[in-house]
Formats: C-alpha cells, sequence, structure tokens
C-alpha cells in the first residue's frame, strides 16, 4: 500500500478505541477508590485487595480454571487421537466428508442450542446416575464437546503437511508402529497438538452459556459470576475482578504467541 | 498369488487390518459425539414435540403446540410473538455484521499497511479484546452509558431519553454491545485475506476508475471474499443466537431469539416450547450456511 | 565398511499395475552383488515403482524379488536389509543430523557404542561432521543428500537404493556428486541401484545400465554397451544424440539413399535402421575410400568444447572440436566408418 490514506488511519484507530474504551473505562474505574467512580477521588488498590479476601470469587476463579484444565486435557487427546484417525487412514470420499460433517457441527452449532440440547440429555441421565447433576461433571463433558472440534481441526490441518514419505522413510529405517508413532509422528504433531490445546483453552476460560445453562450451585465459573453479580448492581470490586480478568487474558494471549513461535519446526522445505 | 495385502505408507497390511486400527482411533471421539452431540440433538427435537407439565416438568405427549405457539398461532387468535423476535434476530444479526464488516475493512487496511513488525502488535490489540470474556466486554457498556457521562448527556439533550437515565437498557445499546462483542469476528478472518492482497491489481483498478467505490468493488472485495466469507459467517450466527448482550444491555423487555430460548430453560420452565425455538433458531442457521456454501465456499474455518 | 554376503538381487516375473494402469510388465533382472546398476528411463517408465517395489514400499502385482537365497516379496519394508535414498530424501525434519543418521540404528535397539561408531564414521566419510547438530532445515540441497546418504548408509546394508537423488540439485553440483556417488560404491562395495532419467548421470557412475521403456527393461550391458551398441532406436537416442538413417540390407552393407554403406556388424532385418553417434562422423579433406557421403552444412552450433554440426542430406549431426570452423553452406566430405556404424534391432 503506498499511498497515506488519512481517512482510513483514522477509521481504524476509532475502531480501535471503540472496542477498548469500555475496557478502559472499567479499568479506570477499579482503580479509583470512589465507589461511583464517575469523580476521580485518587488511586486506590482496595478493590482488588477486597477479591483476594473474598471466598466465592475464589473459589469461582479455581472452578474456572479446573474446568478449563480439565475439559483441555480430555479434549486435547481425544482430539487428537480423532484428527489421526481421520487423517491417516484410506477412508473414501463418503466416509471422509460425513466425518468432516460431524466435525463442523459443535463449531457452526450456537451455543444456545447444543447448551439446551445438553440441558436435556442430562436431565434424562440424571436418571440413571446421580453424577450427571447440574454442576461441573457436566460442565466439563459440554465444554469437551466443543473443544473437541476445534482440537482436531487444527491437529488435523496439522498432520496435512506431514507428507508421506517421512513415514516411508521410517519404516525403510526399520521402524515399527509404535517406534513411528512415538519418535516421528507424535514429536510431528506436536505444534498442532499444542495449538489446539491453546485453543481449547481459551475457549473454555471465555465460554458463558454452555457454562450458565449447565452450572451447579456449587460449580460457579468467574464469567457466569461476573453475568449475576452485574445484573445485581455494578460495584468497583467487579470492575477490579474484570479488570484483573482481563489482564489475565492479555498474558494468556502473548503467551501463547511466543510459545507458538517458538514451536514452529518447518516442515516445508 | 491372490491376498489382500496393500502397502499403506510404507506398512504392510490388509485392508481389514487397517480400517479395525482407523476404526480405533476414530471411536473414541466419534462416540463422544455421538452421546453428548447427535444423541442430545435428536432427543432435543423429540422434545419440541413434547408437552410442559403443570409444574414444568416433562411430559412425554406428542404434540404440534410448541411449533403452533413458534408461529404464533396461540389460544388467542394469531400473536406472532416469537416470529417478530426471529425476525429482530435476523435483523440484529445482519445490521452488526454490516457495521462490523463495514469498519473492519479500514481496520485491516491500516494493519496491512504496518511495517511487518509493528503488524503483530496491532493484530494482538486486535486479538486481546477477541478473547476477552463476552460478559466483562458487555457490561463495560454501563460504565459509558451511565447519565454522568457524556453520551447519555448527548442523548438526554436531544430528548431521546430523559434526563438522567442511563443509555440503556434499549436497542442502542444492545447494537453497540454486539458490534464490540462481534467486530474482532470479522476482522481476523478478514484480515487474512487482507494481508494476501494483489495491491497491483488495486492500483491498475484506481487508474481505470475514477470512482472510490468502483475501485473497491472490483478489485479490492472479490479479492478479500474468503476471509470475508469466513467473517460473516462466524459472526452473523453468533450474533443472531446471542442472549448475554441483549439481556444486559436491551433489558426484560427487549428480546432476542436467545433470550427466549433461555427464559424457556429457566423462569418459564417450558423446555419444550424451548426446544422448537431451537430448532428455528437451527433452521435459520441451517439457511445461512446453505447461502454461504452455496457462494461456493466449503465450510474450512480452521 | 562392508561385510562379505554376496548377495544378488533376482527380480522374477514381477509385474504392476495400479488400478487399470499396467504399470511394470514382467520384468526380469538378476542384480550381481556389488555392481552400480541403474534404472535408466522417461517419466512413467516404472522405474520408480520397480524400485520402490525392491525397497517394499510397493507390492508387485506378482512376480518375485529374491535376495540371496531368500524370497523377500513377503516381507515389509521394515525388516528387508535394504535402505532407500528418496527423491525428496525425507529427512526427518525434528531431528538433528546426528539423530537422523542414527535412526535406522535406535530403531533396531542396537548397542549405543555400537550406535556412536557407526554413525560418527558416517559423518566423516560424508564430511557432514560440523553439521551433526544442526536441523535438516539449516542445510542445503547438497548436505541435505548427503545426510541421506549417511542415514541409508550406515545401516550396512546388502542393496542401497537411490531414487532420482540428483534432482534438486544444481547442475554443477550434480556433476561433481556423480562422481562422489561413484568413488563411495566402489570404496564401499555395497549394491547400489539407481533410478534416473539423465542419461549423463547413468553413464558416469553405472557398472551395468538398464534402460527402460513403458515397464519393460529394453537393453542391459555396461554404459559402454548400451551407449556403443544400443539395441533399438528408443534406446539409442535415449543415451544421447544419434543420427538414424534407413537401410536396406545388401552385399556386405545396406543401401541407404545416401549410397552404399559397409557394415562391420551385419543386420539380421532387410529393412531397418542404422545409427551412428555424432561425435564419430569423421570429417574429411578429400573423398574418403569407403562410406564417404558429401554433404553441406546448414548450421553450426557452439557447445563450448565442440561445434555440432547440422548437415544435409539426412539431417545429420556431426561433433567436431573448436578449432575447425565451419560456414553454412560448405561442402564437406563425411566418412561414416564401417565399425562405427551400428544396426539398431527391431
Amino acid at each position: 500500500m503506498k499511498k497515506k490514506q488519512p481517512v482510513i488511519k483514522a477509521l481504524a484507530l476509532f475502531t480501535i478505541w471503540f472496542l477498548y474504551v469500555p475496557l478502559l473505562g472499567v479499568a479506570v474505574c477499579s482503580f479509583n477508590s470512589a465507589k461511583d467512580g464517575f469523580i476521580w477521588k485518587g488511586f486506590t488498590l482496595q478493590w482488588y485487595v477486597k477479591l483476594f479476601s473474598n471466598d466465592w470469587i475464589l473459589t469461582c476463579a479455581w472452578n474456572t480454571l479446573v474446568l478449563a484444565l480439565v475439559s483441555t486435557a480430555i479434549a486435547t487427546v481425544m482430539g487428537t487421537v480423532l484428527a489421526y484417525g481421520m487423517n491417516r487412514f484410506p477412508w473414501g470420499r463418503k466416509t471422509n466428508s460425513f466425518l468432516n460433517m460431524i466435525l463442523n457441527i459443535p463449531i457452526v452449532i450456537p451455543d444456545i442450542i447444543m447448551a439446551g440440547a445438553l440441558v436435556v440429555v442430562f436431565s434424562l441421565m440424571r436418571i440413571f446416575s446421580d453424577i450427571f447433576r447440574m454442576g461441573m461433571i457436566d460442565m466439563i463433558i459440554g465444554h469437551v464437546t466443543f473443544q473437541l472440534a476445534f482440537v482436531a481441526l487444527v491437529v488435523r490441518s496439522r498432520l496435512t503437511l506431514i507428507g508421506s514419505d517421512v513415514e516411508e522413510a521410517a519404516r525403510d529405517l526399520f521402524a515399527d508402529n509404535w517406534y513411528l508413532m512415538r519418535k516421528v509422528m507424535i514429536p510431528l504433531m506436536m505444534p498442532g497438538i499444542v495449538a489446539g490445546a491453546m485453543l481449547a483453552f481459551t475457549l473454555s476460560l471465555d465460554d458463558f452459556v454452555i457454562s450458565f445453562f449447565l452450572a451447579g450451585p456449587d460449580s460457579q465459573t468467574l464469567p457466569l459470576y461476573i453475568y449475576a453479580a452485574v445484573r445485581r448492581g455494578v460495584t468497583p470490586q467487579i470492575h477490579a475482578l474484570s479488570t484483573l480478568v482481563v489482564f489475565v487474558t492479555v498474558l494468556l494471549v502473548i503467551g501463547i504467541e511466543r510459545l507458538s513461535k517458538k514451536n514452529e519446526v518447518s516442515l516445508t522445505e | 498369488m491372490k491376498d489382500n495385502r496393500i502397502l499403506w505408507r510404507g506398512e504392510l497390511t490388509t485392508r481389514r487390518t487397517l480400517y479395525k486400527r482407523g476404526f480405533g482411533y476414530l471411536s473414541s471421539g466419534f462416540l463422544w459425539l455421538m452421546i453428548f452431540l447427535l444423541v442430545p440433538s435428536i432427543l432435543f427435537i423429540a422434545v419440541s414435540f413434547a408437552t410442559r407439565g403443570e409444574w414444568g416438568d416433562l411430559v412425554w405427549k406428542f404434540t404440534w403446540e410448541n411449533y403452533q405457539r413458534f408461529f404464533g398461532f396461540g389460544y388467542f387468535g394469531w400473536a406472532p410473538d416469537t416470529l417478530l423476535i426471529m425476525l429482530r434476530s435476523i435483523i440484529v444479526g445482519f445490521v452488526t455484521t454490516l457495521i462490523s464488516v463495514i469498519f473492519s475493512y479500514p481496520l485491516s487496511f491500516f494493519i496491512a499497511s504496518r511495517p511487518p513488525r509493528s503488524r503483530y502488535f496491532w493484530l494482538t490489540v486486535v486479538i486481546i479484546p477477541f478473547w476477552t470474556n463476552m460478559v466483562i466486554r458487555t457490561y463495560a457498556w454501563f460504565y459509558l452509558l451511565d447519565p454522568a457521562l457524556p453520551l447519555a448527556k448527548l442523548a438526554a439533550f436531544f430528548g431521546i431519553i430523559p434526563e438522567g437515565m442511563p443509555l440503556y437498557p434499549n436497542e442502542f445499546a444492545v447494537y453497540l454491545g454486539m458490534v464490540s462483542v462481534f467486530l474482532p469476528f470479522v476482522t481476523l478472518p478478514l484480515y487474512s485475506s487482507v494481508e494476501k492482497l494483489d495491491w497491483s491489481l488495486v492500483e491498475a483498478a484506481q487508474d481505470l476508475y475514477s470512482s472510490r467505490i468502483r475501485v473497491f468493488m472490483q478489485a479490492i472485495l472479490p479479492q478479500t471474499i474468503p476471509g470475508l466469507g469466513v467473517g460473516i459467517i462466524l459472526t452473523f450466527v453468533p450474533a443472531m443466537a446471542t442472549f448475554v448482550v441483549p439481556d444486559l444491555l436491551g433489558g426484560a423487555k427487549y428480546m432476542l431469539i436467545g433470550n427466549l430460548i433461555q427464559q424457556q430453560f429457566d423462569s418459564s420452565r417450558d423446555w419444550p416450547y424451548g426446544a422448537a425455538v431451537s430448532m428455528g433458531l437451527m433452521v435459520l442457521t441451517m439457511i445461512s450456511l446453505q447461502i454461504y456454501t452455496r457462494g461456493g465456499k466449503e465450510i474450512e474455518i480452521l | 565398511m562392508k561385510t562379505e554376503n554376496k548377495k544378488n538381487l533376482i527380480i522374477q516375473d514381477v509385474e504392476k499395475s495400479f488400478d487399470s494402469v499396467h504399470v511394470l510388465k514382467k520384468v526380469n533382472q538378476v542384480i550381481n552383488s556389488g555392481e552400480f546398476f541403474t534404472l535408466l528411463g522417461p517419466s512413467g517408465c516404472g522405474k520408480t515403482t520397480l524400485l520402490r517395489i525392491i525397497a517394499g514400499l510397493e507390492i508387485p502385482t506378482s512376480g518375485k524379488i529374491i535376495l540371496g537365497n531368500e524370497d523377500i516379496t513377503p516381507l515389509p519394508a521394515s525388516k528387508r536389509q535394504i535402505n532407500m535414498v528418496f527423491q525428496s530424501y525425507a529427512l526427518f525434519p525434528h531431528l538433528t543430523i546426528y539423530e537422523n543418521v542414527a535412526f535406522g540404528l535406535r530403531s533396531r535397539k542396537i548397542n549405543p557404542d555400537e550406535i556412536k561408531r557407526r554413525v560418527e564414521n558416517g559423518l566423516e566419510m560424508l564430511v557432514l561432521g560440523e553439521m551433526r547438530d544442526r536441523l535438516p532445515s539449516q542445510l542445503s540441497g547438497g548436505q541435505k543428500q548427503r545426510v541421506a546418504l549417511a542415514r541409508a548408509l550406515v545401516n550396512e546394508p546388502d542393496i542401497l537404493l537411490l531414487d532420482e537423488p540428483m534432482s534438486a540439485l544444481d547442475a554443477k553440483l550434480r556433476a561433481q556428486v556423480q562422481e562422489d556417488l561413484r568413488n563411495l560404491q566402489r570404496k564401499l562395495g555395497t549394491t547400489f541401484i539407481l533410478v534416473t532419467h539423465d542419461q549423463n548421470e547413468a553413464l558416469v557412475c553405472s557398472d551395468r545400465i538398464a534402460v527402460m521403456d513403458n515397464g519393460h527393461i529394453v537393453q542391459c550391458g555396461s554404459p559402454e554397451e548400451v551407449y556403443d551398441y544400443p539395441c533399438s532406436k528408443y534406446v539409442a537416442e535415449f543415451l544421447g544424440a544419434a543420427n538414424m538413417i534407413t537401410a536396406k540390407r545388401a552385399e556386405g552393407g545396406v543401401d541407404t539413399e545416401f549410397g552404399f554403406f559397409y557394415l562391420d556388424r551385419m543386420p539380421d532385418w532387410n529393412e531397418g535402421l542404422i545409427t551412428i553417434r555424432p561425435e564419430w562422423i569423421k570429417i574429411s579433406e578429400t573423398k574418403p575410400e569407403r562410406n564417404g557421403l558429401y554433404a553441406t552444412v546448414d548450421d553450426s552450433v557452439y557447445r563450448g568444447t565442440n561445434f555440432d554440426l547440422l548437415l544435409s542430406p539426412g539431417n545429420l549431426r556431426v561433433r567436431t572440436s573448436s578449432y575447425k570452423h565451419f560456414q553454412p553452406g560448405d561442402k564437406i566430405w563425411l566418412e561414416l566408418t564401417a565399425s562405427d556404424l551400428v544396426a539398431l534391432g527391431e
């Protein structure tokens, strides 16, 4: 682009400002010692401190983390295995498009429909076992269901870059199935697996709707807490919590980008 | 020597062994999706034909009532409330997507025009709100629309709202929230197309056409269609189906289809009706996807 | 580095079809232990398929591969004492050069000291010592090829297969590598089977060349045999430029449109082709005693080391050293000596 377009630059910057200004407002409030946040009464960290003594918030944060970690672990393993199964076997064209379609469903379906369907299914399963009461297990299952598809797609796109001649070379060099998998395929898939896992993790942390429908009284997550709290009335504490969450998000995003850069094993000549 | 051995990627084996092993790999993921996706979906469809018991429980008695209600045929004649809500959702989705697209183009051009090093920075700047929780991004508007701040004061000045009232809950606030939530969904895929733009074609068009709009339509738009397509499909359907934004910024009276569904699973305790409305949303989703794929694109989001 | 096994490779009645495409048609060939054997032919002639069948990466539709005394046809690639250098080299991108070379040894759980010894040996032999800790992405094409070679050779295979290993290299490097490869094979004594479409490569490296066409081995012999005495037009033209002259059998020689020529080796046909290489046609000051032909220069092509003259009649090509300069229109006498003319088979 050679010509400098001031109009475009202005629009772009305005858009970015538009995206950030609400968050900045919240951040400013969180450091304001005034309770209603509109008049600046001085810098303070008291709202943040209060957060850490609030057991309920800490529990919610913990729940959010556990939920994300457990569901990511399960989804990453299953998604990777699924991706391998889809890509590395001589399925016919029809089977392939069928599998593709199934994999795309969790991604395309509005999350509220999936949530509703899961509520119904769990209520039925509850008849057989109490494990399926509203709570962590339900939420983990719900998260894994959509994470699975994302992980599988990411790992599969990585797999397509790994040509079959590397496999043939390994065989020519006396590798058996297990050695091939362990020493060649998994290491080569790893950047995809890691990328898929990070995607799944972030999706879980961010999820609201599915958690909302499936959470039980003792498995509230941070997004649910914030939602319930702001409906009652916004307090500086909430602002502090939100700012903290945004800060953690920033760290995560930057951390993920750094990690993915390091993991780049070039597969192309 | 008629045998059924095959050579697959250097491995000497039979088709059967391969299929068995392949099924093994597919089984866990497939089974999971069967149990927790397909079966619930089928069940959900079945529920949409069931009846609501007196105390909000589920009665397995077949009825068309839910769908009748959906299309507005209730006790008191034709009251297409739900259809209107659907229409409103479509409009909101459409407008949100449109505004997001309009502002995503300058943003994408801007980022693409940066030197390669700082592009990464600007992309991160866009990615951060993208990954920030929707609830936070939505309620953050409470602050800006508060009566103590200029926006609300301006609206009061023009008589749009009474003095001293915040600029929410109302439709305008919903649109503000929706665009701020969904804009990055369009920008990021669009950017990946804009980055690969062949600017020589644009320059050639600038020589040919005096009108900026024609240059855009002829040289820029066609090249960005892949990314634009992905952005639209990632935005339109979720925007239609959101309930957080209209709930927080639109108030109890402003309902989109997501709110309606959520209500059936919450206060109204009417699962069958909720399922029927969900089916309506599902049909809308399918239609949107059809329109998208008719345009020749495969759904390859990742 | 080589063992004392003297295993010959016997390709017996091998056929291969892919769906309805008949790629290899009843190939029979013996490849002797310790020789540098080349499969030469254009793309699609089946040479790579045959190589992959020997490696164990394809199953023949029928036929056998016998190594030494053992029928190895039912064996998978991972059980054959045969290693391959792939056209793309197929180096493991996530492993260092050292680890790449050690791969085939580690996969068989060979004693770590032995592995170290062999890998070091291999790296040294192929001049890769400095690059042992680098990744394949950091190497040049020529270096990658050497790694692929080392990776295969440290396993001390009975046979080393090479699938068009020079195709990714530039011309100058190619010439050097061809000679290096030849020397390496002579030093090691391992049987090498090379697949290529480049006739120069085949001529430089090989002990024997098998020229392939459409799934058959058309002629097999030493480079001199195949070059000097091609059995068909196809082989003659594939190995290099060749002048083709239609001829009818006559007493002591053949009759052609340019006159009668004596032949040292009489053909067994009545009508057919005779050929002579451009570099064997002599240019004579005066009319030669026998087998002379008076021709006009149409054009001359400078080739650095020599000129190619294109002459009429007969669209003849003559290769001559550069100190003689000829202009289009010059009329000269050519001698096609009886010993250099070759009658081609049917």
